[in-house]
């Protein structure tokens, strides 16, 4: 102000401060939860999980800046980006390339886009991608990879030629779900906790996966409700069934930490999109995903029911969100 | 890090949810209040608090004295407005308002050789006076809302018939990030604070008084205690924002909740700010209305930041001028505190009775703000003190579907923009919401 006059103010609104996490970053900080998982996964499967991901990403990416080309991109918000991520790794470590990138189209495609974008949609576009890859290719995303193929491996099945079936030349094998609930093959909890099982590419590793979401739960990059609410309530459910009869089924450590349910609980049941905003609410969808879990694993077809179990929540959670208002001050 | 943090008293009470932006108080908060130097026009806007405008009682060519009455309360929910200085009515017109509008003023040009002495008012002893009398007094003085929202003290202090105040709670929480002024207040007039309070007390029949204080101020904790009699406790709450906010702070102290639209006087209860209680002294004691208040002026576009003692009237732009004048970088001055404060397109306006501060700023954060859609992250539910949905009302009034604000309780708000601030989407829930609430009001306004 040295010649006297005051520079050009500038008006906007209140408030004039602003807390430091954005959009855009805590889908950043989701995304660096995803390295470690990724890495993990490599170890156990090899490379070649790297191009399942990276189709993935390459579908839903690709897709996401397809419709959105008109207006603002949107791929800055990285939600995209991490949408490919995701679906990437609840697929099988040797799912063919081409389905994997259909997927990825799919999950925005279906999951999102249709729904408006980003923040508008009812279902986990992920799992929205996945469900359409397991309507689509019942037997290739049911068809698992032995964990300790080496650092190098990259199964020849990925390169499968659109429509045409490849062949099966990874060395195939169950998952823990499918050992229990076809063979009443209980697989020991440590190998689960440390990852040595057939499984989704970033779902095999359960401590590392409650280390990311202790991160991110400390980062507030979500509702800690969420995961703990799902976590607890699959142990009790499946305490009660293990109460009734240990012979039949398996002990609630075991359901924990086996099949997807600790990377939904992480990664899946915490998209803020799709869960419910209020603090009570957050305990029904947990509990609610708990249960449909468990009966889905233990009643159901299926050996596994964590996509379906979070689908159906994510449909219920408009409701839960208009019930669990919370009273307001001094009402 | 503020340099009293090492004294921080580990304290519990508080409100639940609010936010913790940064307190940015160290450039002011050691500096003692300073008087600023006459200045040769000041401009009283008629309008200066919530409720109708003062009604002028001076003509310009008047010659009025420091401290004189120069316009009567327009009704009841007014006040009345001395003159800061001694000097001549310039006029009675127009002038810019804080507000950014032109609105009525009356201009007075100060004597630069008069002496500037308070003659003191008439006015009886605070003892054994009815409170109806108490309300005319208080009204004669002109008080209003020292804490910023400027709403007419005697309003609050006239009680109804059937009613009684059983707590009287003073507000020295100073929530919002920068400002000192009620810090200062408190810690260099305890006395003033304390009589002030025990005034209100004695004449509404109050057994208790309480002063809430932010753990961030103990040397204005510890100066209020030293005086304080066994009435009035000195609370220290938690620092967080809107700790401020007159519902927060009495759910901090006792634990009550003033019901939905309903007032503290609802559950027995007297709020006023330390200024206010400071100012009840002044004029009972002393014999002096409300002519000057204490403003901060701080900000990283101020080379001096300090705590003045400020006549009503004064132009900001020179107190501006005397803190060091705006730096080159200064993109924003904001009237108040940065969370519920009122920006300013220039510097020819007015301090006001409920200027809290004046606050330049270095950045605009709409201007680096990228907008992105809501992920329903509920961090503004989590924030919002009045346990309402920001983000649901905003969407409300975005379309505005009137109906449901009410229902989503869009009027219990008091756009404290705690959830504009946490908005990771950087979405301007408050702006919405007030729209909202226009809305609303104008619906039931037709009704």
């Amino acid at each position: 102000m040295k010649d006297g006059r005051s520079p050009d103010l500038i008006l906007s609104t209140s408030p004039f401060l602003h807390a430091q996490a954005t959009t855009p970053r805590i889908m950043g900080d989701v995304l660096l939860c995803t390295v470690p998982v990724i890495l993990a996964a490599c170890w156990y499967f090899g490379l070649g999980i790297l191009l399942v991901v990276g189709a993935s990403v390459l579908g839903a990416v690709g897709t996401e800046w397809i419709f959105t080309r008109s207006g603002p991109s949107t791929l800055r918000d990285n939600s995209a980006l991490l949408t490919g991520v995701l679906l990437g790794l609840v697929l099988p470590p040797s799912f063919p390339l081409w389905m994997a990138f259909l997927g990825g189209v799919a999950s925005i495609g279906l999951g999102k886009l249709v729904f408006g974008g980003l923040g508008q949609n009812l279902f986990n576009p992920a799992l929205v991608g996945r469900a359409f890859l397991q309507a689509s290719f019942p037997t290739a995303i049911t068809t698992w990879t032995a964990p300790s193929q080496g650092l190098l491996s990259v199964p020849e099945r990925i390169f499968a030629i659109p429509l045409l079936q490849g062949a099966t030349d990874a060395v195939s094998t169950a998952t823990p779900l499918g050992l229990a609930k076809f063979s009443k093959e209980f697989t020991d909890v440590l190998s689960l906790m440390i990852g040595k099982i057939g499984g989704s590419i970033g779902e095999t590793v359960g401590l590392l996966l409650i280390l990311c979401g202790i991160y991110m739960g400390i980062r507030r990059v979500f509702d800690w409700r969420l995961p703990v609410s799902t976590v607890l309530s699959v142990a009790a459910f499946s305490g009660i069934f293990f109460l009734i009869d240990s012979e039949k089924y398996p002990n609630p450590l075991f359901m924990v930490f086996s099949g997807g349910l600790m990377f939904a609980a992480v990664f899946m049941v915490t998209d803020p999109v799709t869960t419910p905003t209020t603090p009570k609410g957050a305990w029904i969808f947990g509990i609610g995903v708990g249960f449909l879990v468990v009966l889905i694993r233990l009643f159901g077809g299926l050996p596994e029911g964590v996509m379906y179990a979070v689908l159906l929540m994510n449909a219920v959670t408009p409701y839960i969100n208009q019930y669990t208002q919370p009273r307001r001050f001094g009402g | 890090m503020s340099s009293s943090a090492a004294f921080k008293e580990n304290v519990s009470r508080t409100f639940r949810h609010g936010v913790h932006p940064p307190e940015n108080k160290e450039a002011t908060e050691c500096r003692s209040i300073e008087r600023v130097p006459f200045v040769r026009e000041y401009v009283l806007p008629l309008s200066q608090h919530i409720g109708a405008p003062s009604v002028a009682t001076v003509r310009a060519g008047e010659r009025v004295l420091r401290g004189q009455q120069i316009a009567k309360p327009g009704g009841f929910v007014s006040t009345t407005l001395h003159t800061p200085v001694t000097g001549t009515v310039k006029a009675v017109e127009p002038r810019l308002h804080p507000n950014g509008k032109m609105m009525p003023a009356v201009v007075i040009e100060a004597d630069p050789f008069a002496s500037q002495k308070v003659e003191p008012a008439e006015r009886p002893s605070p003892d054994g006076i009815s409170n109806k009398q108490l309300v005319e007094e208080v009204q004669k003085a002109g008080l209003v809302g020292l804490g910023g929202a400027a709403f007419p003290s005697h309003v609050k202090l006239s009680l109804p018939k059937d009613r009684k105040i059983e707590f009287v709670v003073i507000n020295g929480c100073e929530c919002e990030p920068y400002l000192t002024c009620d810090d200062r207040l408190m810690a260099e007039r305890p006395e003033a604070v304390i009589r002030g309070t025990e005034i209100m007390m004695k004449n509404l029949g109050a057994d208790r008084g309480y002063i809430g204080i932010e753990a961030n101020k103990p040397e204005a904790a510890a100066r209020l205690r030293e005086v304080a009699p066994a009435s009035i406790e000195i609370v220290v709450v938690q620092v967080k924002y809107p700790q401020g906010a007159e519902k927060m702070l009495i759910d901090a102290i006792m634990k009550r909740e003033v019901p939905s639209g309903g007032l503290p006087l609802d559950i027995e209860v007297l709020t006023n700010n330390v200024g206010t209680a400071a100012a009840v002294a002044d004029w009972f004691d002393r014999g002096v209305p409300l002519i000057e208040r204490v403003v901060t002026v701080t900000g990283p576009g101020i080379p001096h930041p300090r705590n003045l003692m400020v006549p009503l009237g004064t132009p900001v732009s020179t107190i501006v001028e005397y803190c060091g004048g705006l730096t080159e970088n200064t993109r924003q001055v904001i009237m108040g505190g940065p969370m519920m404060g009122m920006p300013q397109k220039s510097l020819d306006v007015p301090v006001m009775k409920g200027t809290s501060g004046i606050l330049a700023l270095t950045s605009v954060f709409q201007e680096t703000a990228q907008e992105y859609p809501c992920i329903r992250c509920a961090r503004c539910l989590e924030a919002c003190p009045m346990f309402l949905n920001p983000t649901r009302l905003a969407q409300l009034a975005r379309f505005e579907k009137i109906e449901s604000l009410e229902e989503y309780h869009a009027m219990d708000c008091f756009e404290c923009a705690s959830c504009s601030y946490v908005c990771p989407s950087n979405i301007p829930l408050v702006q919405w919401i007030r729209m909202g609430k226009a809305m609303l009001r104008e619906a039931k306004s037709k009704q």
